[in-house]
């Protein structure tokens, strides 16, 4: 028998013309008639290939169908089984190379938009109050540590939280929230929904340990003396640079620092005691999910012309379509298979100018990559008082430095076995600080295999 | 919240804060820096550490009013509390290397060369200390380095207080005849650098401290990038201290002023 199609219900997002000039979050989401709409169009597949694509192996056709139903709760039961943060999940994983990737709804007419109704389940869930009881504090017996505050240890906190241990995070920023709050823009992730996740963790026992760098304020060792496991997600690290003529001009920052400076520090309200530099014209150098960001907090930050300058093509930008698509909508310009050669300077200490030169890309070599090369004589230049590198990170070097005994790989990530422990006895690891720069979603399944291993390890049981 | 224990002023616009920070002040050194915020809409700003006392779980900053922080700084009053603190960061001072040492401070660099002063009187390989200032007034610590130092060499911009010049100029007298195997000096960047000039002479290994533009002081931000014998280098987690000789200081120079436009805007706000 045929199955009917039924076109997936588009994301409602606001006016790309309005957007671009405010930090208001771009996708609206669904409303609940859409969300059971679109949750109906699961197949119910037997062997849901679309848990496969998971990183956290959600239970997706179980919470479609009661979203279907439309008992929201239970939908919200199902995924924070597996997930405690679909609110943010639904907005910022890849689904495209994930679970909708693998959808079989995709042979019919569109895979269903599993992101979309997990974050209308997400954000129901954060409107409700959390109902289980947490555990008494005086029955947590075990006792683990956390460093870092991002989506891998937020997601260890809570799954060994839940299995009654006392959980302590340690976070080196005056806010928690790792990445959440530092780098993915309000427009793309609204800080709020971080707090209230945060929040309820708090509420739901977990100690939040602010301006705490472990490494300087308190030694990896003392964690591993007064504690019973320590997860290390500590998140990347150094940014990189060009390594090219000019680069220490004023105006060149690194994604880092400019996303930081306005996501964390709320750089771009009038008020905020933290500058950051407004450009006209800005260029960014990488074309990432970070550098969309970059681009698009500079539209609204009121640049006139922003530039995304990559030296492949637009098949081979690394970000999500969706980011992609939205930036050029706001009116991001791509200089693609172009690569910067230099920073002209305004005569007082200012960039003012790069000089870039185009490139072509060779045939696929065996792996199927194709390299860029130059094109002798191909320079130009473009105008830019605000340069952007979103180039990636090396591993942060502080835990490494100050606690010599850790493994570390030749990139200088944290060495893990294949149960996120490290080479040191009860420290385990995950995120960003082991695989490198990734997404959310798999440093999410990092902390939850980590926080498996430690239950396991502590004899903690559901 | 942290809380100041006690203010002290030491010149005009300078204070000394003793500030309740217990974790900060379990493994806090001579050398490094923390990173605090006034209030919950303040930005990061960092200062050194110029003492500490783990018993007591304080940590001692030297701040000069020279911004819009700073500013906000100086009219808090012993009972308020700093909204974040944190540290202690970057990596601290080794000198262990040097026998024969000059510690050189310059304006609130005074901050960074006391603790180094009072640390080697304690080893039994005291330094000599040179410091300068524009004026009498801003002369700092100069019954404590007496203490501390083997020969304490004061001079002033203006002249009003024992003799005139800056610190470079008791550095070319001091060099030939003294013979020091190290040169620690703590000023603003320009006296770093006029210092460098000179040692660089003379063949002097001389350590600097650099006070970079810097966000969350950890590595992440790169702001405080310093370009170290023509590398990258941070300064909050490679320094703050590095070789002076090896500083490309006409690029650090000027992106200190990376964010004066908006400072100044600052300014005129309040």
């Amino acid at each position: 028998m045929a199955i009917e199609k039924k076109p997936r219900n588009q994301m409602p997002c606001r006016e790309p013309k309005q957007r671009a000039r405010t930090f208001e979050e771009v996708a609206l989401g669904y409303d609940l008639e859409t969300a059971r709409a679109e949750a109906s169009r699961c197949l119910g597949c037997k062997n849901p290939l679309c848990m496969q694509g998971c990183p956290v192996g959600v239970r997706i056709p179980e919470f479609l169908h009661a979203v279907a139903e439309g008992n929201i709760p239970l939908a919200g039961r199902i995924i924070n089984s597996t997930n405690s943060l679909p609110a943010v999940c639904g907005r910022v994983c890849p689904q495209e190379n994930q679970c909708e990737k693998m959808c079989v709804r995709a042979k019919i007419d569109a895979p269903v938009a599993i992101g979309n109704v997990e974050r209308f389940v997400g954000d129901s869930m954060l409107e409700s109050k959390p109902s289980e009881n947490p555990v008494k504090s005086k029955e947590r017996a075990k006792r683990v540590a956390v460093v870092g505050s991002g989506p891998a240890s937020l997601t260890c906190a809570a799954s060994l939280s839940a299995l009654g241990a006392k959980v302590c995070i340690f976070e080196a920023f005056h806010k928690a929230g790792g990445v959440l709050v530092y780098g993915i823009p309000e427009f793309r992730l609204p800080k709020k929904l971080v707090e209230s996740e945060i929040a309820k963790l708090a509420a739901s026992g977990v100690e939040i340990n602010l301006n705490t760098v472990i490494g300087k304020s308190v030694t990896v060792e003392e964690l591993t003396e007064n504690y019973d496991a320590v997860f290390i997600g500590s998140g990347a690290g150094l940014p990189l640079f060009l390594g090219i003529e000019g680069e220490g001009l004023n105006g060149i920052v690194s994604a880092n620092e400019y996303l930081t400076r306005v996501n964390l520090m709320k750089a771009y309200e009038k008020d905020s005691a933290t500058p950051v530099r407004r450009g006209n014209n800005v260029c960014i150098f990488g074309a990432g999910n970070v550098a969309m960001d970059a681009a698009r907090t500079a539209l609204r930050l009121g640049a006139q012309n922003v530039t995304v300058v990559y030296r492949r093509g637009k098949e081979e930008m690394p970000a999500r379509k969706e980011e992609i698509r939205h930036a050029e909508e706001e009116g991001v310009k791509f200089e693609l298979l172009s690569a910067p050669v230099g920073f002209v300077g305004d005569g007082s200490g200012s960039v003012q100018k790069v000089v870039c030169e185009r490139m072509k890309l060779t045939e696929p070599d065996a792996g199927g990559r194709r390299t860029p090369v130059r094109i002798e004589g191909s320079e130009f230049e473009i105008d830019c008082d605000l340069a952007v590198i979103a180039l990636g990170t090396s591993p942060n070097p502080l835990i490494k430095n100050s606690f010599p005994a850790l493994e570390v790989g030749a990139r200088g990530t944290i060495t893990v076995d294949e149960n996120m422990q490290t080479n040191i006895d009860k420290v385990y690891a995950g995120g960003d600080a082991v695989t490198g720069a990734a997404t959310v979603i798999l440093a999410m399944g990092a902390g939850r295999k980590a926080a498996a291993a430690i239950a396991k390890r502590l004899g903690l049981k559901e | 919240m942290y809380e100041i224990k006690k203010i002290r002023p030491l010149a005009p616009n300078v204070r000394e804060y003793t500030v309740y920070a217990p974790v900060a002040a379990r493994h806090a050194k001579a050398g490094q820096f923390i990173i605090l915020r006034v209030d919950e809409r303040g930005e990061r700003v960092p200062f050194t550490v110029c003492d500490y006392d783990r018993d007591a779980g304080t940590i001692t900053l030297l701040i000069q009013q020279v911004g819009y922080t700073t500013d906000l700084i100086g009219k808090m009053k012993e009972g308020d509390a700093f909204h974040d603190f944190v540290g202690p960061l970057g990596r601290a001072t080794d000198l262990s290397e040097y026998k024969n040492i000059v510690l050189v401070g310059g304006g609130i660099g005074t901050a960074v060369i006391y603790p180094q002063a009072k640390q080697l009187a304690s080893e039994g390989k005291a330094a000599d200390v040179i410091v300068g200032a524009r004026n009498k007034e801003l002369i700092m610590y100069e019954d404590e380095f007496r203490a501390a130092a083997r020969e304490l060499y004061l001079t002033t911009d203006d002249g009003s207080y024992v003799r005139k010049g800056f610190v470079t100029d008791v550095l070319k007298e001091l060099l030939p005849v003294k013979k020091y195997d190290c040169v620690f000096a703590v000023g603003p960047m320009p006296m770093m650098r006029a210092v460098c000039n000179v040692t660089k002479e003379y063949g002097v290994h001389t350590v600097v401290s650099m006070n970079s533009i810097m966000v969350d002081g950890t590595g992440m931000c790169g702001g405080c990038r310093v370009r170290v014998g023509g590398k990258i280098k941070y300064a909050c987690v490679d320094g703050p201290e590095f070789d002076g000789h090896e500083i490309d200081w006409d690029e650090s120079l000027s992106r200190l002023r990376a964010y004066k436009e908006h400072e100044d805007a600052c300014r005129l706000r309040r």
